[in-house]
């Protein structure tokens, strides 16, 4: 299985049946090829709908039906469209049940950096700080490290999408759920030990009495 | 009143230095011949606050990379890279706005309020330089309302009294601009007899429409 979808897998075990669910780009896009059976998310699209489907096949790409990647994208039936400020209360009002989204860098805080490095690349926050403000759940799905660079840190650097609203990380080498005393290790990869994981970890782990392996 | 107009006659309403809001996400639900009519014109020193500065050879990047615009207010500008050089260069003022403060900055300037109280940037450089308050032990900031000259909108079909519909995902942020500014021109994908669209179908009523425009 490659990195990708250890993750993509883990993360799509996060949501109870009916969940209103908003993914981000990239990685989290793949969560919803492995929703267990029995459950149904609905995904929202920021740019305006909720139920969102998958890809179109080639023919039937519909540019006026796209996603917040501007990907074009399909409605389920029981979709439904709507303006950029009602799908903005939807994030903020309480009404989504959980996001998912990629880091450059997250604390034992619970803080997430993943919109600009300063002096290099600022695109710009889009839709990410109301979502990680917003979710009753923020779910960091990323790899565990960027190229051996340390993504999980004992405090983020860069400047910030959101302070202290990371509820879980999701790595290929473990579950992190943000506790008042730091990060709590709940589950992990077993190929490899909690020595490694710690290793390539700037945060100081707690390891969970319950620990168990996350695949 | 008659209010469907000439694209010549649309392009006259905006004169250089004016601040306009372009409705449109990545280029879905923007007025494209208005835009490239914009360009053809060759207005400069314009203000445009829009959700993101869209793609270099689609939507309102076109008027970033054609050197119209001296400053934007937009969300994300990192699928145009010419946004970010001309950044960089000194040559255009970018403000960043978190999406969902935006929609509700110009949801205000169209609703008679002042602004809005968001948790949204708190602790991020967002709330830099802003007032904070604290309401039942929250923090929140003032967001101040926005408003514009021109609203330049896409409907996907409009009626002669100005009434639209707007089809899939071109809604975003166009029914907030139509509220939010001095002179409203939508262009119509098409233009139907009044009464032709269900009053229930209505989005945007036609009394915040001055003119219409057909694409």
């Amino acid at each position: 299985m490659d990195v990708k979808e250890i993750i993509a897998r883990r993360v799509a075990k996060e949501f109870s049946d009916g969940d209103v669910v908003n993914l981000g780009i990239g990685l989290p896009t793949l969560v919803p090829n492995y929703i267990p059976e029995g459950i149904e998310i609905i995904l929202h699209s920021e740019n305006g709908f909720t139920g969102m489907g998958p890809a179109p096949s080639e023919d039937n790409i519909d540019m006026e039906l796209v996603n917040a990647g501007g990907i074009p994208v399909t409605v389920i039936p029981g979709a439904s469209f709507f303006d950029s400020a009602m799908s903005f209360a939807i994030i903020r009002g309480g009404h989504l049940d959980a996001t998912v989204l990629g880091a450059l860098q997250v604390d034992e805080e619970g803080n997430l950096a993943n919109w600009m490095i300063p002096g290099k690349l600022v695109p710009g926050m889009g839709g990410a700080m109301d979502l990680v403000g917003g979710a009753k759940k923020v779910i960091v799905a990323m790899t565990h490290t960027a190229k051996g660079e340390i993504k999980i840190l004992k405090r983020c650097n860069l400047p910030l999408t959101g302070a202290k609203k990371v509820s879980k990380i999701i790595t290929e080498m473990g579950v992190m759920e943000v506790t008042p005393e730091g990060l709590l290790l709940t589950e992990y990869n077993p190929e490899y030990t909690v020595d490694q994981i710690q290793e390539v970890t700037d945060a100081k782990l707690i390891i969970s009495g319950a620990l168990k392996p996350m695949i | 009143m008659k209010k469907i107009i000439t694209m010549e006659e649309a392009v006259s309403h905006i004169k250089d230095g004016m601040t306009i809001m372009i409705g449109g996400f990545l280029a879905c639900g923007t007025p494209h011949k208005i835009v490239d009519a914009l360009i053809e014109s060759g207005v400069k020193d314009l203000t445009i606050i829009a959700n993101d500065t869209s793609f270099v050879d689609r939507g309102i990047g076109k008027l970033i990379v054609s050197g119209q615009a001296k400053r934007v207010v937009v969300s994300h500008i990192g699928t145009n890279k010419e946004t970010g050089r001309l950044m960089n260069e000194g040559k255009l003022d970018v403000e960043l706005v978190p999406q969902g403060t935006l929609a509700e900055q110009v949801r205000a300037g169209g609703a008679g309020l002042g602004g809005v109280l968001t948790p949204i940037g708190v602790g991020t450089p967002v709330a830099e330089g802003k007032d904070h308050l604290i309401i039942d032990g929250k923090t929140y900031l003032l967001e101040k309302a926005l408003r514009a000259d021109v609203a330049l909108i896409y409907g996907s079909k409009v009626d002669e009294k100005g009434n639209v519909y707007y089809n899939e995902a071109t809604r975003n942020f166009n029914p907030l601009m139509a509220m939010a500014a001095e002179t409203v021109i939508v262009e119509a994908q098409e233009i139907v007899k009044t009464g032709a669209i269900d009053p229930h179908m209505v989005i945007t009523p036609g009394l915040f429409i001055k003119y219409v425009v057909k694409a």
